[in-house]
């Protein structure tokens, strides 16, 4: 339903990139990883309704985040809310996604769905729980992987080469791909939102890094659904990196004008570029 | 506390002046039109409808309700002030233990009633503290700036707002009621507020300080103090003083008032921002409705300690 086959092993490095492409012609692109270990499945439900207990923890963390940060969201222009979004906004703190989660109307929080790292969130029940349950998160593998097979990817993406079909064996060397393109594909088949950080890690605050390019793959592979640039200011000093004391400051969130959709002879960087450049403009 | 006769009436009548407020509002809604001004002018009024309540039953409450009220104003007031002045990185960690220990440590002292320490705590303990912290972090740019801002930012949030829970902590011969004094300084402080606007829009010509606030008018100044001090002299039956030193104290709190809210507007003004923040709707940030309440309170707990203890 959700075109995640359920035995279907995937790893994925943020560092690098791997292109998943779904193949028209056969059966869904699948990628096996050679240990066990760098499984990673991620399930999200179809947002129906949220049962209760999430939706209590959601209105509590909702509170806090409100009392640390008196987060208001403002858009830039109205939103039509039908069609699936991909919100990308600059990285400053792990508080990032919870404040644009709860900067969403409440009822479309069911529907946008975080991009967060499954090593930090699928360790230990607490933040299992919160990223499966609560925020329903999309979960996705970091770190380098050797030694992947790939086997069917389509041509058209990227300059690292497109495979025939067969598997192959990368012997060693990476293969350069998007991690969790095919979960976050998911959930724009499904018509919801996503909200992603294209620096990848967070920075100081100050000025924005370089974008990886999972943006530019999913917006290439969904032309229908528009790239939103949301501004955080100040989270950086509520809680920045290195620290685990919080502060209450008072941040915002500005949530921007769609990018206009990708052109058919871009080209990644350019893509890119744009991108970063509509957040830049917004950071002044 | 509770059916006491004093506070019944002055409840009445607070409800009694929100009700006109309103109706004044709806009329003018109806015959002009929705303008910003009106739209603007409505919130105010629904705002102080939802501050009277929650003021009211903090401080029918007890103490306890009373100190928390103020702990939590506090906190959103520090939260505005620390969010306009340039931090670093370095003053993190300080930062943190102004927020959650040492904050509360004062309203601790208030409910403890421990005059000795609630009145020296911030402007000597954490004076001396906030600097240490801050170099031991190791960050020396713009040191003394950044503390001072910190340090400042503690004494008007703090400081200044836990003087008005400390009222609860004097022991006033013949007096029982102190909760009525917290009520008659912040009726006395808002109403201030309020009558400088009023007559600032409907006489003021020249401003006092223009490159300032080209809003704070001197006709707006003596309309609104003189009249102030008249409700408050009117509000004499509520506290310990005779009404001709109602009149004076209320004179007082007033022109406190003003330089309250006249130096909030010159750090706003450095800012570049219009209003601390958005908190209460159609006001701005808890600082722009506690500003004058910030400068007239200690003051008013030491009069009152000085002459009527």
């Amino acid at each position: 339903m959700d075109g995640l086959a359920p035995d279907a092993i995937y790893s994925a490095s943020f560092e690098g990139e791997r292109m998943k492409h779904s193949n028209p012609d056969s059966s869904p692109v699948i990628e096996t990883a050679s240990t066990a270990a760098e499984q990673n499945i991620s399930v999200i439900p179809p947002a129906e309704h949220q049962p209760l207990d999430a939706r209590i923890v959601a209105g509590i963390l909702v509170f806090a985040c409100r009392l640390l940060t008196g987060v208001r969201a403002r858009w830039l222009q109205p939103f039509d809310w039908t069609k699936p979004q991909i919100f990308y906004a600059n990285h400053t703190s792990h508080l990032d996604g919870l404040v644009i989660w709860a900067s969403m109307p409440q009822s479309m929080r069911n529907r946008v769905h975080p991009v967060a790292a499954a090593d930090y969130w699928l360790s230990g029940r607490i933040r299992r729980y919160l990223a499966q349950r609560v925020f329903k998160a999309v979960l996705v593998q970091r770190g380098r992987v050797k030694n992947t097979q790939v086997v069917n990817v389509a041509d058209q993406v990227d300059q690292v080469g497109a495979d025939s079909n067969q598997s192959q064996s990368s012997g060693g060397h990476e293969r350069r791909g998007v991690l969790g393109l095919r979960e976050m594909s998911a959930i724009l088949e499904r018509g919801e939102s996503l909200i992603i950080f294209p620096e990848g890690t967070r920075g100081n605050g100050e000025e924005l890094g370089t974008f990886r390019s999972g943006l530019w793959h999913l917006a290439r592979q969904f032309p229908a659904v528009s790239c939103v640039p949301v501004y955080l200011e100040n989270l950086n000093r509520v809680l920045p990196k290195g620290s685990w004391l919080v502060v209450p400051i008072i941040c915002s969130a500005t949530i921007g004008r769609p990018l206009a959709v990708v052109q058919d002879d871009e080209h990644k960087t350019g893509f890119l570029t744009r991108a970063r450049q509509a957040l830049e403009e917004m950071m002044s | 506390m509770m059916g006491d006769q004093e506070f019944t009436l002055l409840i009445c009548g607070i409800l009694g002046i929100l009700v006109v407020a309103s109706l004044i509002g709806w009329l003018l809604a109806w015959r002009k039109g929705n303008t910003p001004v009106i739209i603007n002018l409505n919130e105010r009024i629904k705002a102080w409808w939802m501050m009277c309540a929650v003021v009211i039953v903090a401080i029918w409450s007890g103490a306890v309700g009373a100190i928390i009220l103020f702990a939590l104003i506090s906190f959103l007031a520090l939260r505005e002030c620390v969010t306009l002045t340039p931090t670093r990185r370095g003053d993190h960690e300080a930062m943190f233990w102004c927020f959650f220990i040492l904050m509360p440590l004062q309203y601790l002292f208030v409910g403890m009633q421990w005059y000795g320490l609630f009145a020296i705590f911030i402007p000597v303990y954490v004076f001396l503290f906030i600097p240490t912290r801050i170099a031991l972090q190791g960050d020396t740019r713009h040191f003394l700036e950044r503390t001072a801002k910190i340090q400042w930012s503690m004494m008007i949030a703090v400081y200044c707002v836990s003087h008005v829970p400390a009222l609860l902590m004097l022991e006033i011969p013949g007096f029982t009621h102190n909760s009525h004094l917290i009520l008659f300084l912040m009726i006395v402080v808002q109403i201030s507020d309020v009558l400088q606007y009023v007559f600032g829009k409907l006489f003021g010509k020249r401003p006092i300080v223009p490159k300032l606030s080209p809003n704070k008018t001197i006709a707006g100044f003596v309309g609104g103090t003189l009249s102030a001090s008249l409700v408050g002299m009117g509000l004499w039956w509520l506290t310990p003083f005779a009404f001709w030193q109602a009149f004076l104290i209320s004179i007082v709190l007033t022109i406190l008032g003003f330089a309250g809210g006249l130096c909030m507007s010159a750090i706003k003004r450095d800012s570049g921002v219009k209003d601390f923040g958005a908190f209460i709707e159609g006001h701005g940030g808890m600082m722009d409705r506690m500003d004058s309440l910030c400068f007239a309170a200690p003051v008013f707990f030491h009069l009152v300690r000085y002459f009527f203890t």
